[in-house]
C-alpha cells in the first residue's frame, strides 16, 4: 500500500496547482498567490495590441482628415508624438495606474505585482516595458524596415523570428512565467479572481439529518471531503448519484431516495466528524491515513 | 463506544435534529459581515480608485484587511471547507493589491521622480556615464581621424539619409548654409521628429544592455563615430568653431541624454554578466531600476533638446549665444545631478 499512496503524494501538486506560489504578506500570512499563465498572457498582450492598432489607425485618419481640411502641417507633431506615446506609454501608464494593470491585463484577470510583494514603482513599469521593445518592437520594425527597401532576404527574417522567438517562449522556460522585462523589472504577473463566497454545506437546516455510523465516517479523510464539496457545489446529478452510488456501496447503506440529501448530510456529517479530529491534533488528510 | 458507534439507530450524544453544527459554520457565521464590507469597500476601489471611499470606509479598510487575514490563518488551520478558505485567500489578495502594491499617485510619483529618483540614479550610475561619455569621446576621434584621412569613409560611417548634401565634397558656402539657414515651415515638426526618433534610440540602447551591453556599446560608438565624422567634415573647410556652436545649443543636452540612455544599458549588462555577491537576478532588478530611472530622465532631456534643436536653433543664429545657451544647459543638468543632497532632496554644503 505505501508505494501507490507515494505515488498519489506525488501527483497532486502538479497541473493547475504548479503556478502558485508562496507570498507573505507583512503580517506574516502566506496568501498562495496564482501566477498568470503564458497563454493568458499572451491573450492579454493580443487585446493590448489589438487595442493600440485600431487606436493607432483611428487617430491617423483623423489626423489625416484634418490635414486635409486645414493644411495645416504642425498636424504631423501631433501624429508623431501621439505615436511616440502610444507606444511606449500604453503600458507603462496603464500599469503604473492604480490597478496595476493595462486593459487587456484586465480583461483576462491579472495584474502586475512587484515580485517582493512592495510597492510596484515607475522604475519597475519603466524597467519591464522598455524590455518590450527589443522583446517584441525591435524584431518588428527591422523586418518592416527591411521589406519596405526589398532587403528581406530568408536569412534575415529567420534571424528576426529566432529572436522575437527566444524572447517570446521566454517564459515558458522558467517556472515564474517571467518575460526578460518582469527578470529586470522584478516583477511577476499575477492573476486577479474575484470569487463568491460559496453557501455553507454543513449549515443546520430545518429537516432532520441522516444519521450515519462511526464506520460509514471513517471511511474517508480531508481529501475526500473536499472532492465531496466540489460535487456536491457542481450541481451534476449524474456526478452526485455516482458518489452517493459509491458511498452507499462502501459504508452498506441502503439505498435512499434523495442523492443530494444524502450526499449533504454525509458531507455534513463527515466535516463534523473530521473537524472534531483536528480540534484534538488528528488530522487525516486522505482515506489511506 | 466502539460497538454501539456501529449501529446507526444510536446516535451520538448531541440532540439528534442538529447534530452537525461544524466549526466552520459558526466561523462563518461570526465573520461573513465582515469579509462582506472588506469585500465591498475592495471592489469599490478596484471600480474606481481609493479616493471612492468615506473616512469611515477609509479607516475600516485596514483593520478589516487584517482581520480577515486572521480568519484566513484560523481557516486553513481549522475548517475543512475549501469554498471558505478560498474565498478568504481570495479576498486577502485582493485587499493586500490594494493596500500594499499600489503605485502611489502619479503627480507625488513624478515629484520624487525630479527631486530624488533621478538625481540618484545619476550618481549610482557615475562610473558608466563616464564610460560611456570616454567611449563616445574616442569613437569621435577615430571618426574624425579615419574621414580626415580618407573621405569616402564619411559615406561608410554616416550614410546618403542623414547626410543630406554635408559630405567631404561640399563646398564651404553650402556647410555654412546648413549651419544657419532657416527651415522655417517645419521647424516643430523637425523637434518632433528628433525627439521621437532619438528618445526610441535611448529606449533601444537602455533594453539591449541587456545583452551584456554588447549592443550598447556598439550603439555608442556608432554615435560617436558619426559625431567626429561630422566634425571632420566641417572642420577642414574653417567651419570648425560655428559647427561646434550649431551642435552645442542642443548637444549638450542631446548628447549627454544618449551617453545616459548608455550608461544605464551598461549598468544592466554588467549586472547581468558580473553580479558579484549579489544573485544575478538581484542584482539585475536593482540594475534594471536604477538603469529605467537614469533613461526616463534622458528621454525627458531628448524632449528639451529636441525643442532647442528645432526651435532654438532657428532662432538663435549667433554662435556665441549658441555656445552659451549650449555650456548653460550643460552646466545645468551637471548642477542638478551630481551637487551632493541629503534623501529628502535637500541641498547640502
Amino acid at each position: 500500500m505505501a508505494w501507490f499512496r507515494r505515488n498519489r503524494e506525488a501527483k497532486r501538486p502538479k497541473g493547475p496547482l504548479s503556478l502558485r506560489r508562496t507570498f507573505v504578506t507583512p503580517e506574516g500570512v502566506d496568501l498562495q498567490i496564482e501566477l498568470g499563465g503564458a497563454g493568458v498572457r499572451a491573450a492579454a498582450f493580443m487585446i493590448d495590441a489589438f487595442a493600440m492598432l485600431i487606436l493607432l489607425i483611428i487617430a491617423t485618419i483623423v489626423i489625416a482628415l484634418l490635414f486635409v481640411a486645414s493644411k495645416e502641417t504642425s498636424l504631423a507633431i501631433l501624429w508623431l508624438i501621439g505615436f511616440f506615446v502610444l507606444r511606449n506609454g500604453w503600458f507603462t501608464l496603464f500599469e503604473m495606474g492604480g490597478r496595476g494593470a493595462t486593459p487587456g491585463k484586465r480583461v483576462m484577470g491579472l495584474r502586475v505585482v512587484a515580485r517582493d510583494g512592495a510597492r510596484l514603482t515607475g522604475g519597475a513599469v519603466i524597467t519591464r516595458n522598455a524590455m518590450r521593445e527589443i522583446e517584441v518592437f525591435l524584431p518588428l520594425s527591422f523586418l518592416a524596415a527591411q521589406s519596405a527597401q526589398g532587403l528581406a532576404d530568408s536569412f534575415l527574417t529567420i534571424f528576426a523570428l529566432c529572436w522575437s522567438g527566444i524572447f517570446l517562449f521566454f517564459p515558458l522556460f522558467n517556472r515564474d512565467r517571467l518575460r526578460i522585462g518582469d527578470l529586470l523589472a522584478g516583477t511577476w504577473v499575477v492573476r486577479t479572481v474575484r470569487g463568491e463566497l460559496g453557501s455553507d454545506l454543513a449549515v443546520p437546516i430545518e429537516r432532520e439529518r441522516r444519521v450515519f455510523s462511526e464506520a460509514a465516517l471513517g471511511l474517508y479523510g480531508v481529501y475526500e471531503l473536499q472532492t465531496l464539496e466540489e460535487v456536491l457545489r457542481s450541481g451534476r446529478e449524474d456526478a452526485i448519484a455516482t458518489v452517493a452510488a459509491t458511498i452507499r456501496r462502501k459504508a452498506g447503506l441502503a439505498d435512499d431516495p434523495d442523492d443530494r440529501e444524502f450526499l449533504s448530510d454525509y458531507y455534513a456529517a463527515l466535516c463534523a466528524r473530521l473537524e472534531r479530529g483536528l480540534m484534538v491534533g488528528r488530522r487525516r488528510a486522505d482515506k489511506f491515513g | 463506544m466502539a460497538t454501539s458507534a456501529l449501529s446507526p439507530a444510536q446516535p451520538p450524544a448531541q440532540p439528534p435534529a442538529q447534530p452537525m453544527l461544524v466549526n466552520a459554520s459558526r466561523f462563518r457565521a461570526a465573520h461573513a459581515a465582515e469579509w462582506e464590507r472588506l469585500e465591498r469597500l475592495v471592489t469599490r476601489i478596484e471600480k474606481r480608485s481609493i479616493k471612492a471611499l468615506g473616512d469611515d470606509d477609509l479607516l475600516a479598510l485596514p483593520l478589516l484587511y487584517r482581520s480577515a487575514l486572521s480568519s484566513l490563518s484560523v481557516a486553513r488551520e481549522t475548517s475543512l471547507d475549501r469554498s471558505l478558505v478560498v474565498y478568504l485567500e481570495q479576498l486577502c489578495t485582493r485587499a493586500y493589491f490594494q493596500l500594499y502594491g499600489v503605485p502611489t499617485l502619479a503627480l507625488s510619483q513624478l515629484r520624487r521622480f525630479f527631486v530624488h529618483g533621478w538625481p540618484a540614479a545619476m550618481q549610482a550610475l557615475w562610473r558608466e556615464t563616464l564610460a560611456s561619455f570616454l567611449l563616445t569621446v574616442a569613437a569621435g576621434i577615430v571618426g574624425y581621424v579615419l574621414v580626415r584621412g580618407d573621405p569616402s569613409w564619411f559615406f561608410g560611417i554616416v550614410g546618403d539619409g542623414l547626410a543630406q548634401g554635408r559630405d567631404p565634397s561640399a563646398s564651404a558656402e553650402t556647410l555654412r548654409q546648413t549651419l544657419y539657414g532657416k527651415h522655417s515651415d517645419m521647424l516643430a515638426t523637425f523637434a518632433a521628429y528628433l525627439f521621437t526618433h532619438n528618445a526610441q534610440i535611448a529606449i533601444f540602447a537602455f533594453a539591449l544592455g541587456f545583452a551584456f551591453a554588447v549592443p550598447t556599446v556598439l550603439l555608442i560608438v556608432y554615435n560617436g563615430l558619426m559625431l567626429g565624422a561630422f566634425m571632420a567634415v566641417f572642420v577642414p573647410k574653417g567651419l570648425g568653431y560655428n559647427f561646434t556652436g550649431w551642435i552645442m545649443i542642443h548637444g549638450t543636452t542631446e548628447l549627454f541624454a544618449i551617453i545616459i540612455a548608455g550608461a544605464a544599458g551598461f549598468r544592466i549588462g554588467t549586472a547581468i554578466a558580473f553580479p558579484g555577491r549579489q544573485s544575478r537576478s538581484d542584482s539585475a532588478v536593482q540594475a534594471g531600476r536604477t538603469g529605467a530611472t537614469a533613461m526616463g530622465g534622458a528621454v525627458v532631456m531628448l524632449a528639451i533638446a529636441g525643442l532647442l534643436e528645432g526651435i532654438g536653433r532657428q532662432i538663435v543664429l549667433d554662435d556665441l549665444s549658441r555656445y552659451g545657451i549650449g555650456l548653460t544647459m550643460l552646466v545645468a543638468w551637471l548642477l542638478y545631478f551630481y551637487l551632493p543632497r541629503s534623501r529628502n532632496g535637500v541641498v547640502q554644503a
